[in-house]
């Protein structure tokens, strides 16, 4: 039936991977090759990336609003720092999956305080989360350090075959990885019957409601799928870094997210990665011209954003990259950016 | 003849007010039913106990005999009861493909699925080109629901309300709004609903209450003046009095 399988087309039309995509992903690793002193800040970047992604997921899909984001990463990273310092768990990939559990139980557990209420409410609440357990942290200092941190930590070879070198080139390529293959997960995620409802319930949850999507039990699933990227992206941190300190839990961190996001957009997936790479690369920028206003102009840039529109700035930024697709791969492969929040 | 919906004694209060006072409707299966009334007699509040959005302080809401009184919204609809919404209530950014399918999804168990891509049930595809064919949406699909005219976003609501297979539909004011030239489409897809299907209508639209509904229930001040059949309703004085003023309503 020709309908149907129209209707079949068009349904995947999102989900089909786009030329820009591919060649996101090939500039990223070439990256890799390209700057072989810049792995320290690329991977950060890369980190950064993947808990920006996390934020996606809730915020941009979901419509979730948090502002403790940081809880998750904070455990996540904690969880990775112990489990390599006490030896538990000495092979760093099945660490990572652990720490992102850990993170994921405490997503779960809070998703019941987070669902109910609105948007302030839920700024409060997720606020306070990530606060009280920085200041848990702090207090059983006996287990985390205290305000010293985890020291001492010492990884151990990925797989038992790949030692993290003093130049970060492992880390980076393990974090590449990483943040592939979650993002793969996460795209598959996002183009399902699943992900389209969570759009459904951010665009209108009483209808959603009224056509038989169970809210509240899809949003505790996001929030806890969310909460697990953050932990890995936090044991990510600990993990090529070798510490765990405090700030791992602050509330710049969350409010960082935040900022990422508004760059990079929401709804996309791309959003965090892109406002990843320009927000730190920015910040970069701005502290080697003026190491002490960079916030300054961190906060002028972001005023311009919201003035002038992301989506326009998106535009310009796309403008010569497509014009050079549209030359080899015709006018349909044009990188266009989806916005749900513009 | 079978109850497909029914409220025993339904009660609501906000505050000090009583918006439905001990409101005993039954609705026989497959009938064309409306419930009418003016403005302020609490019709939407009726709906929105009926679908779940609001609790009834006392009283009893049974769908095909069963309690579902306590149920949540999203599992009244897997039940069988559907509605549409006086003001549209759709998703902005997504299109009428994406509304659809995620109801037909929905109502099929497959809404939860997270590891599949959208689309690629060819029974779900199937379901979604019908009801979008019947609605007159074909050639707007893949357009963002925002950017549709007016009179294509109330078929959709109603598609949308279809989409879930209802045993029973709620149809709040479901001409509400839209102009002349598009009212037929609508007029058209709610009189060719099939028959086993029970509709309870909440409308303002007298030529359209008296030209569908087989039974008439009429609201005023949350409790039930009359129920009868439309020419019976229509002749009362009281109903006259109090909801068509002095106006004759002819039949």
């Amino acid at each position: 039936m020709s309908a149907s399988s129209d209707v079949g087309y068009h349904a995947q039309r999102q989900a089909r991977w786009h030329y820009g995509e591919v060649a996101f992903w090939l500039i990223v690793l070439a990256c890799g090759f390209a700057f072989p002193t810049r792995y320290l800040i690329m991977t950060d970047i890369l980190r950064l990336a993947l808990f920006a992604m996390s934020l996606d997921l809730v915020l941009g899909y979901a419509g979730i609003v948090s502002l403790g984001h940081a809880a998750f990463f904070g455990v996540g990273a904690y969880a990775a720092g112990l489990l390599a310092l006490h030896g538990i768990i000495n092979e760093p990939v099945l660490a990572l999956i652990v720490a992102g559990l850990a993170a994921m139980v405490l997503g779960f557990a809070t998703s019941f305080l987070v669902i109910r209420g609105v948007d302030l409410t839920r700024l409060m609440v997720t606020l306070g989360i990530a606060l009280l357990l920085e200041a848990l942290a702090e207090r059983f200092s006996n287990i985390t350090g205290g305000t010293d941190g985890l020291q001492g930590i010492e990884m151990q070879p990925i797989f038992g075959e790949i030692p993290f070198d003093m130049f970060g080139k492992a880390g980076f390529f393990y974090s590449l990885a990483v943040l592939f293959v979650l993002f793969l997960f996460a795209r598959r995620v996002v183009h399902s019957p699943f992900g389209l409802s969570l759009r459904a319930i951010k665009n209108n949850p009483l209808r959603a409601a009224a056509i038989g999507i169970p809210v509240n039990r899809r949003l505790i699933a996001i929030y806890t799928l969310a909460a697990f990227y953050a932990g890995i992206a936090g044991a990510l941190f600990t993990q090529t870094t070798a510490i765990a300190s405090l700030d791992v839990f602050a509330f710049e961190r969350s409010a960082d997210l935040m900022l990422v996001l508004v760059i990079g957009g929401t709804g996309y997936l791309y959003g965090g990665l892109i406002g990843a790479v320009v927000f730190r690369l920015l910040q970069e920028l701005f502290s080697t011209i003026t190491p002490q206003y960079w916030q300054f102009w961190i906060g002028l840039v972001l005023v311009v954003i919201v003035l002038v529109g992301r989506q326009r700035l998106h535009r310009w930024v796309l403008y010569v990259p497509n014009l050079i697709i549209k030359q080899i791969a015709g006018r349909k492969a044009v990188v266009a950016v989806p916005e749900s929040d513009a | 003849m079978t109850i497909a919906l029914e409220t025993q004694n339904l009660e609501k209060q906000f505050g000090g007010l009583r918006v439905t006072r001990d409101l005993s409707l039954r609705i026989e299966q497959g009938a064309r039913h409306a419930l009418i009334g003016p403005n302020g007699a609490g019709k939407t509040t009726v709906i929105n106990q009926l679908t779940g959005v609001l609790k009834p302080n006392s009283g009893r809401i049974l769908l095909e005999g069963e309690d579902i009184t306590d149920l949540p919204v999203h599992k009244r609809v897997l039940r069988g009861l559907s509605r549409t919404f006086q003001i549209n209530q759709l998703y902005p950014d997504l299109t009428p493909l994406e509304t659809i399918g995620l109801a037909v999804s929905e109502r099929l168990g497959h809404g939860g699925d997270w590891w599949r891509r959208m689309g690629t049930r060819s029974d779900v595809n199937g379901e979604i080109a019908d009801l979008l064919a019947r609605f007159h949406l074909l050639d707007v699909m893949n357009e963002q629901t925002v950017t549709l005219p007016y009179g294509k976003q109330r078929l959709l609501e109603i598609a949308v309300a279809i989409a879930a297979k209802p045993r029973v539909l709620l149809l709040d004011e479901p001409a509400a709004g839209v102009p002349e030239s598009e009212r037929h489409d609508i007029l058209a897809v709610v009189g060719s609903l099939p028959r086993d299907v029970t509709v309870l209508l909440i409308e303002h639209d007298m030529d359209l209450v008296f030209s569908f509904a087989d039974r008439i229930s009429v609201l005023v001040s949350g409790a039930l003046l009359i129920e009868g059949p439309p020419e019976q309703v229509a002749r009362d004085p009281q109903v006259k009095a109090v909801y068509l003023g002095e106006e004759a309503v002819n039949v």
